[in-house]
């Protein structure tokens, strides 16, 4: 530079001109607190689900440890008493896997039913619905996913109990020959079936909202395509909107199905929980892993409510597993192309 | 000249829509309606079918095999599979909401009932499930809820929106694992949320029943839901905001306190009335955890603690007519005060971002 330029010395300011501020790229203190705690409090969902790990491992070990495998594959819930009067864990078998097919039963009823259903109604939301019929649908089914879990229950089992009855009924007369729809005993209520039919229904919204959505990102210019070449509604949606949206729906029904297996208290209400294994979906006996912990937990002993944190702790992994391989599945559907 | 502009601006033409229904084609709708419902009660009268159900499945049939006839005449092949198409998919979407007027209806109608003005003024240390319902009150579970409800918005929005802004305004390294595990949080079941804080708080620590473990189950289910709604609105703020802060010399922090977070204050109330309205009806881990008292309990640290969801909870299970009434009036009461979370929540996320 050329001594043209007046330019005051580093130390040479007074009073008159203020200091020279010093430009960097550092962050400043202030920030670098805030950053410290936005990350921390970023960090928690991290902390808070290694917590639950942790503290359901360290409260189910001794259970898991005396059950062994035992624990995933044995079907028999009996705490037996020592002369102590404590828990023997030796004799005693707990065992979760009547629990776990129920489990796996009712949510794979709920997924069944519901997800068709959901991606149907997607379908007409974005494809067919009328300007004021979408809006008022798209509110009605965001609501219903803000209904508390003990309405569905109540309702299950006060409304549809009946009409769902007399569907089992209907489905054991005709098609009584699949062994899934057999029953030795003609006992119809509070069966999986009807579980089944109040969870289809509880994961509508969340399977709906999301299938919606990624209908609504299809590509507009490969619609209008397949319209310019002739296609019908029906021929564009199975050559355009169904492949760009297959994988985004496969991940909405897994997140559905989570919903659906971790559910406690819509289930505990409409089904009849019995401990065993049964594949028979119309009779009325089943359970999830959810609703067993809920209805044992009010006369369990405190050994047997360790044996409930076992149990807890395979329900969250199992939870925890689906929900993550869904929100893969969806966030590659929204981001990949 | 002038003369012509006048007139072609008068003269506007209306954008016509030749895809649009003619009168014929409504009439011809029409009679596919009526022909269908005609064939559906000849049907079920002359077959061994009954019930609404029948109704309903056999006009359901027959609309779809009529439609299709028609269209398969009328327009050939192709339209006739659209039309199919069309009747399932708007079937689906029937069966989706009538669950839903179904559930509005059914609240209404057995939970009105159970009604009356001293169930919001007394509780029921006085008086049992199985009373007449004139007896007792709900007084103290909409106590209970409230202050549970307070004390996870306390504990759990300030972490989810901490979290919202690192996902938006830090965006650091830890981003992507931290939007997957928020994710994965909204998926906890809540039984699960409620055995971890037994396991946490009860068990070694307070080795007793209250509310503060309740809310903080909550709070664990609250979390994601505020996370990601929040998320959501921080990311409709525009760049320019951030920049002009930053151009005025601001620091990040003084940046996202005074621009960013200001300029979405609406949109994280919506986020926190989502969060409420998701928890407020939350029965499992309050049954494992609040001890759930009859009386008015206002110390959210000792002490069982009543809620709406522990209220409709007992009543069901104890089964009398008395008490199951009592749990759809309970339903009732919550079914409002999520109604008005859900179109409070409704009202303010429509409101344009950033005023």
């Amino acid at each position: 530079m050329s001594s043209t330029l007046i330019e005051p010395k580093p130390g040479a300011s007074n009073g008159a001109t203020p200091a020279k501020r010093e430009i960097t790229t550092k962050p400043r203190f202030s920030d670098k607190v805030f950053r410290g705690v936005v990350t921390g409090g970023g960090l928690s969902s991290l902390v808070i689900l290694g917590l639950i790990l942790g503290f359901l491992l360290f409260e189910g070990y001794a259970t898991l440890k005396s059950q062994g495998i035992h624990f995933l594959t044995g079907s028999n819930w009996q705490a037996v008493q020592n002369d102590a009067g404590t828990i023997d864990l030796k004799a005693s078998h707990f065992g979760i896997a009547a629990m776990l097919v129920g489990t796996l039963v009712v949510a794979t009823i709920a997924i069944v039913v519901g997800v068709p259903l959901s991606v149907g109604a997607a379908i007409y939301l974005t494809f067919y619905a009328p300007n004021f019929l979408k809006k008022l649908m798209v509110t009605m089914i965001d609501l219903m996913a803000a209904f508390p879990s003990i309405l569905f229950g109540l309702w299950g089992f006060f409304i549809l109990e009946g009409s769902a009855e007399y569907w089992a009924k209907i489905l054991h007369k005709y098609l009584g020959f699949i062994p899934i729809f057999k029953m030795e005993v003609p006992y119809f209520s509070r069966s999986p079936f009807i579980a089944g039919l109040v969870l289809a229904i509880m994961i509508i919204p969340i399977v709906t909202s999301i299938s919606r959505e990624i209908f609504s990102q299809t590509p507009l210019d490969r619609i209008q395509a397949a319209y310019a070449l002739g296609a019908t509604r029906w021929a564009m949606i199975r050559a355009v909107a169904f492949p760009y949206a297959r994988s985004g729906i496969v991940g909405g029904a897994m997140l559905g199905l989570g919903r659906a297996m971790g559910e406690t208290v819509a289930v505990y209400t409409v089904l009849n929980i019995v401990y065993k294994v049964n594949f028979h979906v119309l009779i009325s006996a089943g359970g999830n892993v959810a609703s067993m912990i809920l209805a044992k937990f009010g006369e369990a002993s405190p050994a047997e409510v360790k044996a409930l944190m076992a149990a807890g702790l395979v329900l969250f992994i199992v939870t925890l597993i689906v929900n993550s391989l869904a929100t893969v599945i969806v966030s590659r559907s929204k981001a990949g192309r | 000249m002038a003369n012509d502009v006048i007139v072609s601006t008068n003269s506007t033409p209306k954008p016509r829509q030749p895809w649009a229904a003619s009168p014929k084609d409504r009439v011809e709708t029409a009679l596919l309606f009526v022909g269908a419902a005609i064939a559906s009660f000849i049907l079920v009268a002359i077959t061994p079918l009954k019930g609404k159900l029948a109704y309903v499945a056999v006009f359901f049939i027959a609309f779809i095999a009529i439609d299709f006839a028609f269209n398969y005449i009328k327009r050939g092949n192709a339209a006739a599979k659209d039309s199919i198409f069309r009747g399932f998919v708007t079937a689906a979407i029937v069966i989706a909401v009538m669950p839903i007027i179904s559930i509005l209806a059914t609240v209404w109608i057995r939970g009105h009932k159970g009604l009356h003005w001293t169930l919001f003024t007394t509780d029921m240390h006085s008086a049992t499930y199985t009373d007449p319902v004139s007896h007792g009150g709900l007084l103290h579970a909409m106590l209970g809820t409230a202050l549970l409800v307070i004390f996870a918005i306390v504990l759990s929005v300030p972490i989810g929106i901490l979290t919202a802004i690192y996902l938006t305004e830090i965006n650091g390294r830890f981003a992507r694992p931290i939007r997957f595990l928020v994710q994965a949080m909204s998926g906890v079941p809540s039984i699960v949320a409620g055995l971890f804080i037994l396991a946490a708080i009860v068990y070694p620590m307070t080795k007793q029943y209250n509310g503060v473990e309740g809310s903080l189950a909550l709070a664990i289910l609250m979390i994601p839901t505020v996370a990601r709604a929040s998320e959501e609105v921080l990311l409709l703020i525009p760049g320019d905001l951030r920049e002009a802060g930053v151009a005025l010399g601001g620091t990040q922090w003084r940046t996202v306190a005074m621009v960013v977070v200001p300029a979405a204050r609406s949109g994280l109330i919506t986020a926190m009335i989502l969060g409420v309205a998701r928890i407020a009806g939350e029965t499992a881990p309050l049954v494992l955890l609040t001890g759930g008292g009859d009386t008015k309990n206002a110390n959210m640290f000792h002490g069982p603690m009543g809620s709406l969801p522990y209220y409709i909870w007992k009543g069901f299970t104890q089964g009398t007519p008395e008490s199951v009434t009592r749990a759809w009036a309970g339903i009732l009461v919550l079914l409002v005060l999520v109604l008005v979370l859900f179109g409070l929540a409704r009202y303010l996320g429509n409101r344009k971002v950033g005023k």
